[in-house]
């Protein structure tokens, strides 16, 4: 008995060591899939996320035009990275809008932790029973909390033109 | 008796400059309200130190902003801090923001009162944080703190200080008349720069068309035996007074594409912040006022006046005989860098040096000339003083490819609208840079945020799997617990052999 477990521990490590001695490292073209992805987090292409999104279109599993706030932009991208043509976005995943940010109605909320647990990138704040805030700068605008707020107090808000993300306006195209 | 003009480009421009040049600087009236943005240069927020209803004397500190370009605000004016009022600020997008009231009360009573002291008992740290204190900005409209600039670990070699009284932009001539009517203050404005820089070497440049500045600034020299100071001076040239343009004419230094001065051991300063230097050194007093230029054919009296900082256009453009006649723009700044203002009711900043009061004579509606399409004619191209291709870039920014702007040096671009003036087309080519410029500053944002957003992901999913993997943890061990617990009930012995 003792020298099955020796021996199984034995090949236990062989085995350990072999996984971190030959661990493939991310494959590379994921990598560069990802990193032409906008990092929301927002799941609308039907993946659990920016990078398992970047495996499937780099297994062939998934089509290039299911990201909706990459939008065309992020299509024509992906296109020029794997050398296909540009597509329209597939608009089942839902369409290209204007980036938001999860705002937290404070006297509205009864601290139940839900959002917290449903944002991929904790950019919520709170405890059990406490008031829930949204860090503004970290929120990436996926939506995900709104759905699971008992008391619906969670507004996905227009970012307001300030003077720190104000941008000169290009001059009106004459065209002839 | 000055080197050629050897930059490339730039333009001969019509000066305006006699609109204004002749006439002393005089002390504006204190006005019943003053108005501070409470955001910084780069648009972050400034703290207020102050609540409504507090009675503020002048030079108080009243605001600040963090960080290692952080500044202070002091009150102008003795009065009453308001409510923080939502308002136009002067800023080129035209947008609103919080803005610090003061209501004044005509007494102008001062706060603590710093004694003056003899800079050369000063260590250069000692000056840099006099400097901060009195909340120095660079007054010739870029607002960069000058205490940073100044801080012996952010200036690496630097050997030569270069004095800005190149006042190249039309219109604009209050250091014009600062360098005519304050030399010997000015020099020692520089001598405390010289002192906190450990250096000797100062260059001034000044214009060839402010004959009386030159004079002026040469006598004090005589007099005040500070040899080390030298006076160039550069030919009136549009955009002569660029801080790398003249850096270059002056020492035949190239300041690297996005580098600074120090990086080629310069450190540049304006007329009008030395003039501040000096009397918050010497002097013992805090950064309030400021010189403006308010002119242009659409102002009754164009002259030059201390102003309040925070004195609202609209006072001081009473105080100047008022308006005369229709106006087609208010500009802030000159006509080639200043931006237009909505309206009146903003306040003047420490970066406001001109307030250019602009009839349908002096700017055309852009929408009046007709915009053609390029010929590549490369007017543009000669006129560029800093050796960019403007066609090029222009081309790649209407055609949406912002990144290939920044190939052919789309930062590098100051933004001095010659290539504009020059182009027989009338295409506003720096309208196409800064909407290029903006559209990149967002996109380096964004991706910030997206390896932002990735990294908080990936450290949950980790947390997430350590999470599950405890978890089972806890449930194995409940379990074996439990199984122990049952075999363990009905005979000790058996727990023996599992020993074993
Ligand atoms: S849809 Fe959302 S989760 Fe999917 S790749 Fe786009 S941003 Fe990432
Ligand atoms: S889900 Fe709604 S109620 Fe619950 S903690 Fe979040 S914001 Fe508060
Ligand atoms: S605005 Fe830019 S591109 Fe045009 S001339 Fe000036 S530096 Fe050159
Ligand atoms: S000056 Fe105007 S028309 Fe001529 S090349 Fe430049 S952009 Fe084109």
């Amino acid at each position: 008995m003792l020298w099955i477990c020796l021996l199984f521990a034995f090949l236990g490590v062989i085995l350990g060591y072999a996984a971190f001695r030959f661990k493939v490292e991310g494959d590379p073209l994921v990598v560069e899939i990802e990193a032409l992805l906008p990092q929301t987090q927002c799941g609308q292409c039907g993946f659990p996320g920016c990078k398992p999104y970047a495996e499937a279109i780099a297994q062939g599993n998934a089509d290039i035009n299911q990201c909706p706030p990459g939008g065309e932009v992020g299509v024509k991208a992906l296109a020029d990275l794997l050398g296909l043509d540009a597509k329209p976005l597939d608009e089942s995943f839902g369409i290209e809008k204007e980036k938001k940010v999860a705002v937290i109605v404070e006297v509205d909320c009864i601290g139940c932790t839900l959002c917290i647990q449903a944002c991929p990138v904790d950019a919520i704040l709170g405890a059990a029973k406490y008031m829930h805030t949204v860090i503004a700068s970290e929120c990436t605008g996926c939506d995900l909390c709104v759905e699971p707020c008992p008391v619906d107090c969670i507004v996905m808000t227009a970012i307001n033109p300030s003077v720190l993300n104000w941008q000169w306006p290009e001059p009106i195209q004459n065209r002839h | 008796m000055f080197k050629r003009w050897n930059l490339k480009g730039g333009l001969d421009l019509e000066g305006h400059k006699d609109l204004s040049r002749q006439y002393s600087i005089i002390n504006a009236a204190i006005p019943d309200q003053l108005i501070y943005p409470l955001v910084d240069r780069s648009g972050n927020a400034m703290t207020v130190l102050v609540k409504t209803g507090d009675r503020v004397l002048k030079g108080q500190v009243i605001a600040g902003s963090k960080g290692v370009q952080g500044t202070l605000l002091h009150a102008a004016s003795s009065g009453l801090v308001k409510e923080n009022e939502w308002r136009m600020i002067a800023h080129p997008s035209g947008l609103k923001s919080w803005c610090l009231i003061i209501a004044t009360d005509g007494l102008d009573e001062p706060g603590p009162v710093y004694e003056p002291v003899d800079y050369t008992q000063l260590s250069a740290a000692d000056i840099c944080e006099k400097v901060h204190q009195a909340g120095i900005v660079g007054l010739g409209g870029a607002s960069f703190p000058t205490a940073v600039k100044i801080t012996p670990n952010n200036v690496r070699a630097v050997d030569t200080l270069i004095i800005n009284g190149a006042e190249c932009e039309p219109y604009i001539t209050c250091d014009d008349r600062l360098m005519q009517q304050y030399p010997s203050e000015i020099l020692l404005g520089i001598q405390v720069l010289l002192r906190a820089l450990a250096i000797e070497s100062c260059v001034i440049g000044i214009e060839e068309d402010m004959p009386e500045a030159i004079e002026a600034i040469q006598q004090a020299i005589e007099c005040s035996g500070f040899k080390q100071i030298q006076v160039k001076v550069v030919p009136a040239v549009y955009p002569v007074g660029g801080e790398r343009q003249l850096i270059y004419l002056l020492t035949g230094r190239e300041t690297p594409s996005q580098g600074l001065p120090v990086d080629v051991g310069v450190v540049c300063q304006n007329v009008g912040t030395v003039m501040a230097v000096y009397q918050a050194i010497v002097k013992g007093q805090v950064l309030i006022e400021r010189v403006v230029t308010v002119t242009g054919l659409g102002i009754k009296k164009p002259q030059n006046r201390w102003v309040r900082i925070g004195t609202p256009i609209k006072d001081l453009v009473s105080q100047c005989g008022g308006y005369n006649g229709p106006i087609e723009r208010l500009i802030m700044g000159g006509l080639m860098m200043g931006f237009s203002l909505p309206d009146d009711g903003v306040g003047i900043t420490k970066a406001t040096n001109c307030i250019l009061v602009a009839t349908s004579k002096e700017v055309t509606k852009s929408s009046e000339a007709e915009i053609q399409p390029c010929i590549r004619c490369g007017e543009c191209a000669s006129a560029c003083p800093v050796n960019l291709l403007p066609q090029q870039i222009y081309w790649h920014s209407q055609g949406g490819a912002h990144q290939k702007c920044q190939s052919f040096g789309l930062f590098d671009c100051i933004e001095c609208g010659c290539c504009d003036v020059v182009c027989p087309s009338h295409i506003p080519l720096v309208q196409y840079f800064r909407a290029s410029k903006s559209k990149l500053f967002l996109k380096r944002r964004e991706d910030e945020a997206a390896t932002l957003a990735k990294q908080r992901f990936e450290n949950r999913d980790t947390r997430k799997v350590q999470e599950k993997v405890e978890r089972e943890q806890r449930i194995r061990l409940k379990k074996l617990a439990l199984v122990k617990l049952q075999k363990g009930r009905p005979s000790a012995p058996a727990k023996m052999q599992d020993k074993s």
